[in-house]
């Protein structure tokens, strides 16, 4: 029996290609990005698989979506903050349906490990009206997704697989499945429905939902919900890794504790009933957000037998779990260690490469920054310049989502901000920034745009960006930036003082300018 | 049968490249692993940690619980000072001396290696040394590697034949770099828990360590620099020789009667 040593990501990449997909589709972000560069990097040679680094997750999805429409197995990934910039077409892709089986990997990643919220994104499956799996091992994660593609051709819907950071990017070892043959199923001939018309929607959103019952019960058919009745006192209810915390607590130990797995969404009602109807109290334990507990207490806190979890207190409310963490909640002490957590240990936080090109671009600006004194605004963006919040630069002062730097730029910019300089990467500025200064342009706003152009997606390991060098600057002009107003210059130490004459010479001019640091980033020759 | 480790580090030590190992070796034992890491932000110089599982049993969690930690690997120390709460009472640290400094407020380097030297179990590497000894200061990943070898539920082999797999594909004089370094870490390691068992202070064994060639160490030798201490008690004082002297027990027994280092 072949063993294959996978990461999470990579379990779920291999299962798609074992699953017979035609293409991938996704942006990188941590930690759903092994997903695609698996899949990149392990074509086999008898297929032919289309992969591309999509602008954005948007853009990822209907990919994916059209693929899917012309019949091919697909697999697209993000991560759960991805899926916010996707959700316009995972929305509807619930009311179209699918031809080939789509399914969509949102890594989500409590405790923001290398994010800015750990929103969960099983409320999103839940509120799109799309099956919604959750692996708890890389073995799971492989064989769920393998049995996704035939499942969303099955049940006619794209499914959602779940992953969390610790599966994601931990190993073990996977026994894969054997190879299926690509398949590309006829073309759609019926033309309502993939027009989402009002009268074409209406009439395939109440089809969804009078079917809605028979999804639930094909969902709870594929067998992923796993019940364990012992003793009557405490139930437990534990999906994806948060089950991995309760077996580990749990082996090797005689116990009389009932257990319930949740595998898979909607939340398996008849074996939910089962568990309550057995047990004294229910004790919820679940990666990320406090799901299933909320959904078992309901609006009136009214569940049929007391429920405990995160939204009591006996766990933790935010962040991940672990399986120390959980002891208590399941009545058993904690372990005894050498030695009690060693307090006042120096913090290490992440910092920029030595010889990072973004060094040079934030030690100017704030040079020119502090001329103005304390009216004037950074507004940054996402990708590894984010790192400019952390001392020696502190050079920023805001982070919200992809591309918001442009479009917060040109709000405060307009409510009187001077001077107003907005800080994106490339590949940020690619995925959505570009939209934003489009309002910019036709405003002229009295801001500068600052385009750190290290020609890769850095942060997330490498990756090519959609939008860089010259075709960047063509962009620019093409969409109205004054071409006088474009100014490139190159980030090396001792073109510090000339960098800063360009931004106090930009930021005098009144109205909308862009400066583009370019120098390729310090980790490309180590690739 | 079963080891778990926590890796730690700052990004870019290669922690990774150890997991890697571990993991190769663990599969071709047949053991159950799991090995969960970090990647994406903290990546950049930041504190970055490994937990490495393996059992003959079935393994569930990716996280090890405190408690249940047998070994933290550390290629720096004061990250290794991070972890050891999740050691069991009879889990060992094995971490490098040398720091890696890239924050303003590192603590005194003395007072991070005494509070590793007060834990139960320790051992402390000379990495950096060792590694540049070996042909590279990039290797002391691979020292460290060798340095928690006597605790691998497998011996050297599979550890060998992965780090030649790893570097095979760049060069050979990379493969027996990392060889040697792998063969000094596992040998100063040796030396270091014979010496501390034979009542040599940390301090004391660094410095030995410093002075020894690691292609010669006899950890067999070890004691009896108790007996060379005793008899000259300034002989680690002021300029040492540095991997120059060998480290055999005909060399310690001469030093014993002549306390000359050479």
């Amino acid at each position: 029996m072949e063993r294959l040593i996978l990461m999470g990501d990579e379990a779920i990449a291999q299962a798609a290609i074992d699953a017979g997909i035609l293409g991938a589709w996704a942006y990188p972000g941590t930690p759903s990005t092994e997903i695609f560069e698996h899949i990149e990097g392990n074509k086999p040679a008898d297929r032919s698989i289309f992969t591309q680094w999509s602008a954005n997750e948007k853009t990822a999805y209907e990919e994916a979506l059209g693929m899917s429409y012309a019949g091919g197995r697909v697999l697209v990934s993000m991560k759960h903050v991805g899926l916010n910039v996707a959700a316009d077409a995972f929305m509807n892709s619930a009311i179209t349906g699918v031809n080939g089986g789509l399914v969509c990997i949102v890594a989500d990643d409590p405790s923001m490990h290398s994010s800015q919220n750990e929103q969960d994104t099983r409320y999103f499956a839940q509120f799109a009206h799309v099956p919604c799996l959750e692996p708890s091992t890389q073995q799971e994660a492989y064989d769920m997704v393998y049995r996704a593609m035939s499942y969303s051709e099955e049940v006619g819907l794209p499914v959602v697989v779940r992953i969390v950071t610790r599966l994601a990017h931990s190993r073990a070892p996977v026994v894969p499945q054997p190879r299926q043959d690509q398949e590309r199923k006829p073309l759609i001939t019926d033309k309502q429905r993939f027009i989402l018309l009002p009268v074409n929607a209406r009439r395939h959103w109440a089809a969804l939902i009078a079917r809605w019952g028979e999804v639930e019960q094909s969902v709870w058919d594929l067998g992923l919900d796993k019940l364990d009745l012992r003793g009557k006192k405490l139930g437990v209810i534990a999906s994806g890794v948060a089950w991995n915390y309760l077996q580990e607590n749990l082996a090797g130990v005689e116990h009389e504790i009932s257990t319930m797995k949740v595998g898979a969404y909607p939340l398996n009602k008849p074996m939910l009933a089962e568990l309550f109807e057995h047990c004294d109290q229910v004790l919820v334990a679940e990666d990320g957000y406090p799901f299933i507990e909320s959904a078992l207490k309901g609006v009136l806190d009214n569940p049929p037998k007391p429920v405990i979890g995160r939204l009591s207190g006996d766990l933790p409310r935010t962040g991940e779990l672990n399986p120390t963490l959980l002891r208590p909640a399941l009545g058993l002490p904690a372990k005894p260690t050498a030695t009690p957590p060693i307090a006042g240990l120096s913090g290490r936080p992440p910092a920029l490469c030595k010889g990072c090109p973004h060094i040079t671009s934030y030690l100017a600006l704030n040079k020119v920054m502090a001329e103005y004194g304390d009216g004037g605004r950074v507004l940054s963006d996402i990708g590894c310049y984010t790192l400019g919040a952390l001392p020696p630069y502190t050079a920023i002062d805001t982070c919200v989502d992809m591309g918001a730097s442009v479009s917060m730029a040109m709000g405060a910019a307009s409510a009187g901000v001077f001077p107003a300089v907005a800080v994106i990467g490339d590949s940020t500025f690619a995925h959505s920034g570009m939209t934003g200064l489009l309002d910019a342009v036709r405003a002229n706003t009295n801001m500068v745009l600052v385009i750190l152009d290290n020609d890769i997606t850095a942060m997330t390991g490498r990756q090519e960006s959609a939008l860089v060098g010259s075709p960047l600057i063509k962009m620019l002009e093409g969409i109205g930036v004054e071409p006088d107003h474009i100014r490139v210059v190159k980030p090396i130490p001792k073109n510090q003082e000339a960098i800063e004459q360009v931004y106090r010479e930009e930021i005098a001019y009144e109205g909308l300018s862009v400066i583009i640091p370019t120098r390729p980033c310090i980790q490309i020759r180590r690739k | 049968m079963s080891l778990d480790i926590i890796l730690a580090g700052v990004g870019g030590q290669g922690i990774l490249s150890i997991a890697f190992v571990l993991d190769s070796a663990a599969l071709d034992g047949g053991f159950d692993f799991k090995q969960a890491e970090v990647h994406g932000m903290s990546q950049r110089g930041g504190a970055v940690q490994s937990h490495l599982r393996m059992s003959q049993e079935p393994i569930y969690s990716d996280l090890i619980p405190d408690g249940q930690v047998d070994l933290v690997l550390a290629v720096e120390p004061l990250e290794s000072l991070r972890y050891a709460h999740a050691l069991s009472p009879e889990g060992t640290v094995i971490a490098a001396a040398n720091p890696f400094v890239n924050i303003p407020n590192y603590p005194d380097l003395g007072g991070v290696l005494e509070q590793i030297a007060a834990l139960p179990q320790h051992v402390l590497i000379t990495a950096e040394s060792l590694a540049k000894h070996a042909g590279s200061g990039r290797a002391q990943n691979m020292v460290m590697l060798g340095a928690g070898s006597y605790l691998y539920p497998f011996g050297d082999e599979p550890c060998l034949k992965y780090i030649e797999q790893m570097f095979g594909k760049k060069s050979q004089r990379l493969v027996d770099v990392n060889h040697k370094a792998f063969a000094f870490g596992k040998a100063a390691s040796g030396f270091y828990r014979k010496g501390l068992a034979a009542g040599l202070g940390s301090t004391q064994l660094l410095k030995i360590l410093g002075v020894l060639d690691p292609a010669t160490i006899d950890e067999g030798a070890a004691p009896a620099w108790k007996a060379a201490l005793q008899n000259h008690p300034t002989l680690l004082d002021g300029e040492l020789p540095v991997h120059s002297v060998a480290g055999t027990m005909e060399f310690v027994l001469e030093l014993i009667r002549t306390g000359e280092l050479g």
